[in-house]
């Protein structure tokens, strides 16, 4: 453990804390609008478990970081440019099916993610890891079925469920593409290579969209450039001045 | 003064959950150890779901009820590990959730509920994943048709 650079594991914490936090985000947007009472309930619920595993992952990096940054601080005090989620994440919800679509893509992934981090080397991550992964078996059962429920649906729910499919899976590639902190973290037994998540992905993902009755888009192209920090969609600082609004209106300001 | 770590038990026994008032703290499985640092008493408390907005509340109403009772110095400790799980719910616990119209868990990763809380029959039907705190889920009972809660049994 001692020969892990801090740096990189503040940098790795945050991508672990920002996926959660934007996302969780995202999904909370729905609070009241959402098609049916049950679904309302649902997403709600889930936005709360990501928002809770956020201030576990981000408390960590503030701690790690060692600059006195809070949770609260690296979430709602860093602007566009500090922020290292994954572009699949800040995209916007769209209609139902592409909230439900982006959220089992991004569930498949996490899965398999937390699952090889409840053997990091690190105990804290590893905590951390198998608190989380009970929350986010019970997302990707939902999020998988109701994406079987409206693939498999009416022409219409099919065919936007389709539409939602391709314009979402150019996102996904960027989930396991490792640069060099992904690299500092497998070398140091802290996180797995994130290549090495893709078959456990692929597997669910190609079993769900079979059932769902959709199909996979050709072509490996994948955007880039979110959890690197290097390049945000232009979704990420409108997400941003609703997030941090009051902190940003009102700087300083605690209940 | 420094009460023994059973009285302290005893104490927190009374304590009720904020979301689910009849049973308590301790029946639920979240305080996972009690003991003195020094003049600190330390509570090591789990949370159920990482999101649920009543650890907060449940942190206070411990720390109230210990103050209550002569406690000065008060620590309380989160603990993620090992996580939370329903196999923690107390037997009796279990029990009051019945009265009250909740159906207890099955083991951890375990199916749905053994009966409908109010009948008794057999006959129920999951109408939703989530439910009304993030650590239920809802179900419906064909025979009294009454909707009821149902614990997610992780």
């Amino acid at each position: 453990m001692s020969d892990v650079d801090q740096s990189q594991l503040f940098e790795f914490l945050c991508r672990m804390g920002d996926n959660t936090l934007v996302l969780g985000h995202r999904v909370s947007e729905w609070c009241g609008h959402a098609p049916v009472l049950e679904e309302d309930i649902a997403l709600a619920n889930t936005a709360l478990d990501l928002i809770g595993q956020t201030q576990m992952w981000l408390g960590l990096a503030g701690e790690v970081e060692d600059k006195s940054r809070s949770a609260d601080d690296l979430a709602m005090l860093r602007d566009v440019w500090d922020f290292r989620n994954v572009l699949l994440v800040e995209q916007p919800n769209g209609d139902f099916g592409q909230t439900m679509m982006r959220q089992f893509l991004f569930d498949a992934w996490h899965l398999a993610m937390l699952k090889a981090l409840t053997g990091s080397c690190d105990d804290r991550i590893a905590a951390i890891a198998a608190k989380s992964v009970k929350e986010v078996q019970y997302h990707v059962e939902r999020s998988g079925d109701t994406v079987v429920g409206l693939g498999d649906g009416t022409s219409e729910s099919h065919r936007r469920m389709q539409k939602a499919l391709d314009l979402l899976w150019p996102y996904v590639g960027e989930m396991f593409v490792a640069d060099a902190v992904d690299e500092a973290m497998a070398k140091a037994g802290v996180a797995p290579d994130p290549a090495t998540l893709r078959d456990a992905f692929d597997a669910r993902v190609e079993a769900v969209l079979t059932d769902a009755t959709l199909t996979i888009p050709d072509g490996g192209f994948a955007h880039k450039g979110g959890k690197t920090g290097f390049q945000h969609s232009e979704h990420l600082g409108h997400l941003l001045t609703q997030m941090q609004w009051l902190q940003r209106a009102y700087p300083g300001a605690t209940w | 003064m420094k009460p023994a770590a059973e009285k302290i038990w005893d104490w927190l026994e009374q304590v009720p959950d904020p979301e689910i008032p009849v049973i308590s703290v301790v029946d639920l499985g979240i305080v996972r150890d009690v003991a003195w640092d020094g003049d600190t008493l330390e509570v090591a408390v789990t949370p159920t779901y990482s999101g649920c907005p009543a650890t907060r509340v449940i942190s206070m109403d411990i720390e109230t009820a210990l103050h209550d009772r002569g406690v000065q110095d008060i620590r309380i400790r989160t603990q993620i590990s090992p996580p939370w799980t329903t196999d923690w719910l107390s037997e009796k616990g279990r029990a009051k959730l019945i009265e009250y119209g909740i159906a207890p868990p099955q083991p951890a990763g375990g199916g749905g509920p053994e009966a409908c809380p109010r009948c008794d029959s057999r006959d129920v039907e999951r109408i939703s994943q989530f439910g009304s705190t993030p650590c239920k889920a809802q179900w419906r009972c064909r025979d009294c048709l009454e909707p009821f809660d149902y614990f997610k049994c992780i």
